[in-house]
């Protein structure tokens, strides 16, 4: 196990962060962190790179504790914050290379311009970091991040603020980057889960409400009523769809798209291509709702 | 720490902070000690350097500050102090790295007074009449009392993100620690009795009983413990901020 989280709490004041939080990472996995703000993502990301220290529970980083042997650890993890961080006034090679020194690595300057070429900064690899565009600065956080080769690497809301170019491209290279290392990055943006994750977790109050693989999700929140989602060319009276076997309720939703509710998606389907046949009707669209990491989310993070 | 103390050095030279305070410092002691009559070397006509080293605390109570203030006010604020405690560097390199880097740059503001020392050395009548003892003694002393203005200056950045407080809780302190003590053992109720016993508390005394030339351990131990103690301090609510 990469990272290995066990009856994690933190509390500041009166306010619980987290609530005995338990889970494992393994080697080379992607895990996407979900939660609406203030659930204690980026709490327990901080303690995962011994920024902050939890009030009680065990957190090991490949074999080594973060109380114990904090700068053990710090070596093998790539964290990067939220806000992304960096020293504004600093020019990207010297920033770079002040990080190279405090990782102690031996051969700076060619490390660092390996960085600067894997992130894509050749070409403003001169500019002060305040004169860069979000994007930009992402990478630069990327670069850092990547410096001491980590095992392990957090990203806290890598994407957001960025443009819908810029978002592609930064994540094309956290799956790059993240192909031989273990992923731990935080989210709002559910269709990034999808694409790049192999596991989600979503954290609740502090608590951990649902974990497990992207395509299981679904079971958390059971619903018996299926929908099926069915357009046609012709206009007529839905309530003849009720009449339908598989078909509990039918709702005419917004430009002629009827929403069919039932037990079993299949069964209706095959019934509504049938009854167009024999009515001779002509089905222009028909999908049956799919797993919807959104959907999952809200009903399970709703209070 | 020695990646600290670099980058904290490139920061004051990479923009005008380390010049101006250079700048201002000498130009101000320059003044003072060749050019206003009042305190003019040339005017005075003792070979003394003493208008320097009775001007130099004063300046630094201002200009130290203003350079410290930034240290952990600013770093907090941005959330670099951040990005610095996911990195292998311990609490203890970060503050001594930059306790190290702005006594450097003060280092750096005192060196060319050298010049002075040379001047009335040179202008002397007879050549070298001048009190080498007592300005060596002045001048290690003026760096120790920069240090401790330093290490205060360090403490009152990481007590808050705000470079303005900061700057203003180091001036109190350091104002305190120097002068305060001497102006309390003037205290009625205390003078005659315990005057002498808490002047030494403050760095004044020190600092006074080190320009006379007279190296005393006990000074050297004063300033040595005064630079640990709050060094210390910054280093412990650092480590605070990580829970």
């Amino acid at each position: 196990m990469s990272v290995r989280i066990k009856n994690l709490t933190k509390t500041y004041g009166d306010q619980v962060v987290l609530d005995n939080i338990s889970f494992d990472v393994g080697k080379s996995e992607i895990l996407g962190f979900l939660g609406p703000n203030g659930a204690g993502k980026t709490t327990t990301m901080k303690i995962i790179t011994g920024a902050l220290f939890p009030d009680s529970g065990e957190v090991q980083v490949s074999g080594f504790d973060v109380f114990d042997n904090v700068q053990e650890v710090k070596n093998r993890v790539g964290y990067l914050a939220e806000h992304n961080p960096l020293y504004s006034d600093m020019y990207i090679k010297e920033f770079l290379l002040f990080v190279a020194g405090i990782y102690g690595i031996n051969n700076k300057s060619a490390k660092v311009k390996e960085l600067i070429e894997l992130t894509g900064l050749t070409k403003e690899q001169n500019k002060k970091i305040n004169q860069l565009s979000k994007g930009y600065k992402q990478r630069v956080g990327l670069a850092q991040v990547l410096m001491n080769d980590p095992e392990v690497l957090i990203l806290d809301e890598p994407t957001t603020g960025l443009d819908p170019n810029q978002l592609k491209e930064i994540r094309a290279l956290i799956k790059s980057t993240g192909k031989d290392k273990t992923v731990i990055f935080s989210t709002h943006i559910m269709q990034e889960v999808q694409a790049l994750c192999d596991r989600v977790i979503i954290l609740n109050e502090g608590k951990i409400v649902a974990d497990d693989r992207i395509d299981s999700l679904g079971e958390y929140v059971v619903t018996k009523t299926k929908s099926v989602f069915v357009e046609f060319e012709e206009r007529f009276d839905i309530n003849d769809l009720i009449k339908l076997d598989s078909i509990k309720a039918a709702n005419a939703i917004e430009n002629g798209i009827v929403k069919l509710d039932g037990e079993d998606a299949y069964k209706m389907r095959k019934e509504v291509f049938s009854f167009a046949k024999t009515n001779d009707y002509t089905i222009l669209s028909m999908f049956k709702e799919d797993i919807d990491v959104e959907n999952i989310f809200s009903k399970l993070t709703h209070k | 720490m020695f990646s600290i103390y670099k980058k904290e050095l490139s920061t004051f030279f990479g923009s005008l902070i380390g010049y101006i305070v250079i700048g201002v410092f000498l130009i101000f002691t320059g003044l003072v000690m060749w050019v206003f009559a009042d305190t003019s070397v040339l005017e005075y006509s003792y070979a003394s350097m003493d208008s320097l080293f009775f001007l130099a605390p004063t300046m630094f109570l201002f200009l130290i500050p203003a350079i410290t203030m930034k240290s952990f006010a600013e770093e907090s604020n941005n959330g670099t102090l951040e990005l610095l405690f996911t990195k292998p560097v311990s609490e203890n390199e970060i503050v001594l790295g930059k306790f190290f880097a702005n006594l450097t740059l003060v280092l750096f503001a005192v060196l060319p007074t050298l010049v002075y020392f040379y001047s009335i050395y040179q202008l002397g009548a007879p050549k070298g009449n001048i009190d080498t003892g007592a300005v060596t003694g002045s001048y290690i002393g003026l760096m120790f009392l920069a240090a401790v203005f330093v290490a205060i200056g360090l403490f009152s950045s990481v007590l808050t993100n705000n470079q303005v407080i900061a700057f203003v809780i180091a001036i109190f302190i350091s104002f305190f620690v120097h002068w305060g003590f001497d102006y309390i053992s003037k205290i009625p109720a205390f003078y005659g009795i315990w005057d002498d016993f808490i002047q030494k508390f403050g760095i004044d005394y020190h600092y006074r009983s080190m320009s006379r030339g007279l190296f005393d351990s006990r000074d050297v131990m004063y300033f040595v413990s005064l630079i640990i103690v709050f060094l210390l301090l910054t280093n412990f609510i650092l480590k605070k901020k990580k829970y």
